[in-house]
């Protein structure tokens, strides 16, 4: 399966680069799931928890505020404030 | 002549300075590696903010577009904001800055704009007062807090969003310190309000595919366009940071060398008159005993 290429980026710093699976995001409109391939789309998103998953590889960080950016090279999420979920 | 205790003294001073000017660089060189990685890491925000929104500005027509991308349709009054350092010993980083900022107003008012600015950083509220004290609104002391974060650039940002909804001000300029390397930092002029979408950006190829929206596309560009002045904000307050050390660093270094300089030079000096004296003294018993 094709993979997609996610970056989340905070202001202070990249918290996370790299080739996944899938990744679940808190739009504003409701959650939504990303996989490779999806067509291009913008949301802004509210406070909650991005689920990456690679493999059976599962990481989770909390986010508030921010958009999110669909783009055939990939999904950028453009997070105001974002750590990785204890 | 100074007497040899005085010359004494003298060099355990310029000592001393230098042992402060020593440490003060090396905080500096310490310093300025942090506030360099944070400048960097700062930047891929504020390049993929500067990206989405040109891949938005290209999609909005005319009519449509937020006041803060159009402009208010006038160019009359001109919010300059001035941001340099909050403390001094570091060459002539503010004194640079300030420079610049002195050109870009003065151009303004020699083509008779009304001109406002905000002073940001203590040292910049010092060097403008005198020149503008009659057109700052507000300063901005930032010596508190000893990072930037997003929580340091909102107040400055919450004030510039007020005077430009208010419609008081037209357009909104940044004069800041561009970190390039450790020796060059560049003195900026940066337009803030009415945004630019820099012509380099790169729109990103959607491959045919229109890009959907949610909420609609000028909901985000609303939300979005006001994130951006706080990002550019921050973004030009941690260039300045690691400017503002480099700058130090070398401008202690320099005086640590001066020092050095001085210290050689009063040592011969030193020696010399003490050579000269012990050789009077020679020939004073020699000559004494000669007479005997």
């Amino acid at each position: 399966m094709a993979k997609l290429h996610f970056s989340l980026v905070a202001p202070e710093r990249e918290v996370f680069s790299g080739e996944v699976d899938q990744v679940d995001a808190p739009g504003a409109e409701g959650d939504f799931g990303v996989l490779a391939g999806h067509a291009p789309f913008m949301t802004a998103l509210k406070e909650g928890r991005v689920t990456v998953r690679d493999g059976s590889a599962v990481r989770a960080f909390d986010i508030q505020g921010g958009f999110a950016d669909v783009t055939p090279q990939g999904l950028t999420i453009l997070a105001e404030h974002a750590s990785e979920a204890a | 002549m100074a007497s040899l205790k005085e010359m004494r003294n003298r060099i355990a001073s310029v000592k001393a300075t230098q042992k402060i000017t020593k440490a003060m660089q090396m905080v500096a060189a310490a310093k300025l590696r942090r506030s360099q990685d944070a400048a960097e890491n700062a930047r891929p925000y504020a390049q993929r903010m500067a990206a989405v929104i040109a891949n938005l500005a290209a999609g909005v027509s005319g009519d449509a577009a937020p006041r803060l991308l159009a402009g208010t349709g006038r160019d009359q009054v001109h919010l300059v904001v001035v941001a340099a350092a909050d403390r001094g010993l570091a060459g002539g980083f503010t004194t640079s800055i300030i420079r610049a900022a002195r050109t870009h107003i003065d151009g303004l008012l020699a083509a008779g704009k009304t001109v406002k600015v905000i002073a940001v950083g203590k040292k910049a509220i010092a060097q403008l007062r005198r020149p503008y004290g009659d057109k700052i609104v507000e300063s901005f002391d930032l010596s508190a807090s000893r990072i930037m974060t997003l929580t340091t650039a909102q107040p400055i940002a919450d004030l510039i969003m007020a005077q430009y909804e208010a419609g008081d001000v037209d357009v909104v300029s940044l004069v800041y310190s561009r970190f390039k390397s450790v020796v060059t930092q560049t003195p900026t002029v940066k337009q803030l309000v009415p945004a630019v979408v820099e012509a380099g950006a790169p729109v990103t190829d959607l491959g045919g595919a229109t890009y959907d929206y949610e909420p609609s596309e000028e909901g985000i560009l609303e939300t979005l366009l006001p994130r951006n002045i706080t990002v550019q904000i921050l973004a030009a307050l941690l260039e300045n940071m690691a400017g503002f050390y480099a700058s130090q660093m070398t401008a202690m270094d320099n005086a640590t060398r001066n020092a050095g300089d001085m210290i050689g030079r009063y040592t011969l000096e030193y020696n010399r008159s003490r050579q000269a004296q012990i050789t009077k003294e020679l020939i004073e018993i020699i000559s004494g005993a000669e007479a005997i």
